[in-house]
């Protein structure tokens, strides 16, 4: 069986973050990642990892927790 | 169209294409033809039909007959007609008494070893040597039937859908060419000479059945005897009427006639005028229609409490009350986000439309998605980022100016065949040919054709082996500068130059990940770029990988580079699985984006729709099918309105997906049989087959086409029907009369549509988006002038590994596929004769995987994956390269998809199908799954009895 919804999202959030590994310019790779999630999640995955973020984070890619925390902030609460 | 039953019109020969004019004479009508064509169908041009038996329009012409004799003035003797070219100021005779005498001596030897049974002959009325016989006036016979014959000769009743009766042969050899000509499998040849001549399947102890044949039925519509006739047509006799329509089945969409007695489908007959096809099809699409009246359709609409209880039927009305109460309580209790819907691309424009209207207007949110997120999501994202727009860019007819063909994860033969004859066609005529796939599919070495190169790529590095020819493109001085300076972003080319110039993307480095021979890269990747005219065609051995948006990008790249976009014969072309998979795309089926491509946080986009629908549409994206999937599970999502689509055993990692389907409290599945899904549902609403109804298909080469309505849907109403009575329960009334209607809503709305009308199909036949005021006729090819985006946008393709990979617990990899006779989850196939062709899923294994895992052709196996496991039968096959097995996913209970995993494309979640690592071993029984599964699945045979007999 595979893993629950949340280790889903981060195993993509992880992977959409692998690939814009290869791009140098950091702040290009986290706006990359950061729309990407946005354009494509729903609010309710959003808000998951959003809330997993908030207690521990420590399974996301440095990128990805990056890029999550940036869409944390514009997100109205 | 409705039309009294008339055969296609046949001029005789083909067309010829030529700016050069002829002008000549025929029985004194003066016209003017194209260099090349012949007198017979000049003749038929002026409205004058000459004789014929060998000659079709559909075949070159082949003179054998010696029945279309004509008198051309300053000629000697008597030219055969179908052979001979126009000349310019050429006077031709068709009907004198010297040509009528011949030709009448000419029939009565055919008819001579001819049975003279026409009154019960199943071709009576529809049989060219019986018209042609009163066309030269036959009126006796004098050599009687006392010599030698054929007459007492065997039928071959071996195929299921025609019979082969030799006695009725007239040795004109329209089968053999139209097998080797229009199909291209080259499975009949005339047999002996002369008098002993006969047409044969195969070697002699063949029948049509063992033979090569694959049942296209081209050499029966190429008959113009009663020799090979459709078995319908013997069963239920000839047509009256006949509608014009389109296949149901692939993403080709061939266009057919629907040959009627009543409401009686008793053939169909692939139409000469569709463009997708002209006049050929496949053994689905011709042959494979009875599911339509198969007895396990359900017509009547089901409720029950749970899953565990009975069905019980009801009228439509009590049915959609019930569902369209349920929703809203589930709504009302976990929030407006907690239901959604998913739609099918085995259904039209129109009802695809009317089901993400529904979700976004009367549900309130975005969560929609459609089977397309599992099959070519990845390639709406990466075209429409590369090029502009998510479409395929070329016409099929495109194929035949390619000079170079690459063939990447597609099986054209099995998946698409009737574009694999036209590709056959071209490249017997010596376009070369790269295939790029794990398993040498049919198409590497066929008759007449050897591919130039075949790469058998690992699983999962297609991203890897795209960089490699990218690679040698570029460092090799291969790129097109001129275009690409010309029609691209040139910062964003630049970035890509740099990046896949790095030595790291050679064929030599990546030749240890793709497992690929380094020069045979090399080889092809100077091929592809060498053109002049290179295309590109791939399919979901492309796009069901974790990195399958990647892939498609980095073949966007490859044509960018070579400067191969934008005219005939080049391109990049998606072979889209299912019927109507652009279709459902366009029609805005992703949660993420309105119709015509556009995002759901676009507000002047969204502003048109809230005033056309009169809602404020929520701009969050919703939920794609997998996330569904979890969100069930995690309690979140309770109620699924699922129209046409198979989940159950369609998606990957079936366990799951049956998990999530057992969680939810209201299911409503829309279909014509109780599938898979279906048995998990608590609302079953009669669909209707694509007989049944109106409305239109999209194939793959953006070609929208009308599905006509046949007979009366068979559960009363047809599908677009039912979503829109179950939106007006929802309390969100729609006002459509006819999809007609519903098309001019989806003109309205989408610019690429603008000019698309019923109307205008009408008179046009099928027309290929986009169709507005640019192009008021349609756009056979793409980016002719300049990219839909402005300029082309390079992408930069890293190859990142999937997390998918052969260990020491799971050695081997699996892939799966798809086969001719059978057609996605099976439902439709499996209920027709084709089920004689693939009776069961198998899987297929190396030779040295075998050996090593101790297994024999036909030994039952065991196969496991970190999903699930399943047993399958084993076929040994030398296609497979070693350590990777295949199958099929068109039995339910071979259970393919058990074994699949949750991993998915990064930027779609489009399913990782196309690699998981397994094991494998011999076993005596089925998997635990599938003991179960039978068990759930008597359980459920038994609760729907209960309906039936209540
Ligand atoms: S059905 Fe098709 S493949 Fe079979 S013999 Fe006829 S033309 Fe050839
Ligand atoms: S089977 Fe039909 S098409 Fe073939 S040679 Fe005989 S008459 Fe002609
Ligand atoms: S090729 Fe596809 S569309 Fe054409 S008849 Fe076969 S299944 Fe139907
Ligand atoms: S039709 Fe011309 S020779 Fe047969």
């Amino acid at each position: 069986m595979s893993g629950t919804s949340l280790q889903n999202n981060i195993r993509m959030a992880n992977q959409i973050a692998r690939n814009f590994e290869f791009e140098q310019d950091e702040e290009k790779a986290v706006a990359a990642i950061a729309t990407h999630i946005q354009r494509f999640w729903a609010p309710l995955m959003r808000e998951k990892i959003f809330a997993y973020l908030r207690e521990d984070g420590s399974g996301l890619a440095p990128r990805a927790r990056q890029a999550l925390e940036r869409l944390m902030e514009n997100e109205p609460a | 169209m409705l039309q009294y039953y008339q055969p296609q019109k046949d001029f005789g020969t083909p067309a010829r294409v030529s700016d050069q004019l002829v002008t000549l004479t025929i029985d004194g009508v003066t016209l003017s033809v194209p260099e090349g064509t012949s007198v017979m169908r000049a003749a038929a041009e002026a409205g004058i039909k000459v004789p014929r038996l060998c000659a079709t329009d559909q075949l070159e012409a082949f003179g054998s007959c010696r029945m279309c004799l004509v008198e051309i003035e300053g000629r000697k003797g008597y030219p055969a007609s179908c052979t001979t070219p126009v000349a310019e100021g050429m006077v031709v005779r068709t009907q004198t008494e010297p040509v009528a005498k011949l030709r009448r001596n000419v029939m009565e030897l055919y008819i001579s070893d001819h049975p003279l049974d026409c009154l019960t002959c199943a071709a009576n009325g529809d049989c060219e040597l019986q018209d042609t016989a009163g066309e030269v006036g036959l009126r006796t016979v004098r050599y009687g039937f006392e010599g030698a014959n054929h007459l007492d000769q065997p039928q071959d009743t071996s195929n299921p859908y025609f019979t082969f009766d030799p006695s009725k042969c007239i040795v004109c050899s329209r089968c053999v060419r139209a097998c080797e000509d229009i199909q291209g499998t080259f499975a009949l040849t005339i047999e002996g000479r002369g008098f002993d001549s006969k047409v044969s399947a195969g070697q002699a102890t063949d029948n049509f059945m063992s033979s090569e044949c694959v049942s296209c039925g081209a050499c029966v519509a190429a008959c113009p005897t009663a020799t090979l006739t459709e078995n319908s047509i013997i069963a239920l006799g000839t047509p009256e009427h006949s509608v014009v329509t389109t296949c149901a089945y692939c993403g080709v969409g061939c266009s057919f006639r629907a040959d009627m007695r009543g409401n009686t489908v008793v053939r169909m007959t692939p139409n000469k005028e569709g463009r997708a096809n002209e006049g050929h099809a496949c053994v689905k699409g011709r042959f494979a229609f009875g599911y339509a009246t198969h007895k396990d359709r359900i017509t009547t609409p089901m409720i029950r409490e749970s899953i565990d209880q009975p069905w019980r039927e009801v009228s439509w009305d009590e049915a959609l009350t019930y569902a369209a109460g349920r929703l809203k309580s589930i709504q009302a209790k976990y929030g407006r986000n907690s239901v959604g819907a998913i739609s099918s691309s085995r259904c039209t424009n129109e009802e695809v439309w009317l089901v993400q209207k529904m979700v976004r207007a009367a549900f309130g949110n975005n969560n929609v998605d459609t089977c397309a997120r599992v099959c070519h999501s990845p390639t709406g994202y990466g075209l429409k980022t590369t090029l502009g727009e998510s479409a395929g860019t070329q016409e099929f007819a495109s194929v035949a100016h390619a000079d170079v063909v690459v063939v990447i994860g597609a099986n054209p033969t099995d998946g698409h065949p009737v574009f694999a004859s036209r590709l056959k066609q071209r490249l017997r005529q010596g376009a070369r040919l790269i295939v790029v796939d794990p398993r040498r599919i049919d198409l590497v070495k066929t008759p007449h054709i050897q591919a130039d190169y075949h790469l058998p790529v690992r699983p999962g590095t297609n991203v890897a082996l795209i960089n490699a020819l990218a690679h040698v493109i570029v460092t090799e001085g291969l790129v097109d500068e001129e275009f690409v300076a010309a029609r691209c972003e040139h910062d964003a080319f630049q970035a890509w130059r740099d990046f896949i110039a790095d030595p790291r993307h050679s064929p030599e480095a990546t030749a240890e990940i793709t497992g690929v021979d380094p020069e045979q890269v090399r080889g092809a990747a100077r091929l592809y770029a060498q053109g002049p005219n290179s295309a590109i065609y791939y399919g979901l051995g492309v796009t069901e990988h974790s990195q399958g948006s990647t892939a498609v990008m980095g073949i966007a790249n490859l044509a960018m580079a070579t400067g191969n976009v934008g005219r005939e014969g080049v391109g990049v072309n998606p072979l889209r699985g299912q019927n109507n998979v652009q279709g459902s795309c366009d029609m805005g089926s992703f949660p993420h984006e309105l119709p015509g491509y556009r995002h759901i946080s676009d507000e002047a986009t969204r502003s048109q729709f809230d005033a056309a629908w009169n809602v404020t549409l929520d701009s969050e994206p919703g939920l794609r099918i997998p996330n569904m999937f979890d969100a069930a599970l995690d309690g979140h999502f309770k109620g699924l309105y699922c129209q046409g689509e198979d989940i159950v055993q369609s998606d990957p990692n079936t366990q799951h997906v049956q998990a999530a389907m057992r969680s939810l409290e209201c299911l409503i599945v829309q279909d014509i049989f109780l599938n898979e899904t279906a048995k998990y549902a608590h609302v079953f609403l009669p669909g209707s087959s694509f007989l049944e109804k109106n409305g239109t298909f999209t194939n793959a080469e953006r070609r929208i086409s009308r599905v006509r309505k046949v007979m009366p849907p068979l559960g009363g109403m047809e599908d677009w029907q039912v979503t829109m009575a179950l939106s007006e329960k929802l309390g969100y009334p729609m006002h459509y009369s006819h999809p007609s209607e519903i098309m001019d809503e989806i003109a309205r709305l989408t610019p690429t549509f603008h000019g698309v009308s019923y109307e205008k199909l009408e008179e046009l036949g099928s027309i290929q988006w986009p169709c507005n005021d640019d192009a008021e006729l349609g756009t056979p090819t793409m980016h002719v002038d300049e990219f839909v985006r402005g300029k082309g946008h390079f992408v930069v393709t890293e190859y990142v590994p999937t997390e998918e990979r052969a260990s020491r617990r799971f050695p081997l990899l699996l892939t799966t596929g798809r086969i001719l006779t059978q057609y996605n989850v099976g439902a439709q196939t499996r209920r027709t004769a084709n089920s004689a062709w693939h009776p069961e899923d198998v899987l297929e294994v190396h030779p040295h995987d075998a050996e090593e895992y101790g297994i024999r052709d036909g030994d039952w196996v065991g196969v496991q994956s970190r999903a699930g496991d399943t047993v399958l039968r084993a076929k040994i096959s030398t296609r497979m390269t070693p350590g990777v097995v295949y199958t099929t996913f068109h039995h339910p209970f071979s259970g393919a998809n058990v074994v699949t995993t949750e991993n998915s494309d990064w930027a779609t979640n489009c399913p990782e199908y196309k690699v998981t690592a397994v094991r494998i071993e011999r076993v005596t029984s089925p998997s635990s799954w599938q003991q179960r599964q039978r068990e759930f699945a008597e359980q459920q045979a038994a609760l729907l009895a209960a309906a039936r007999s209540s």
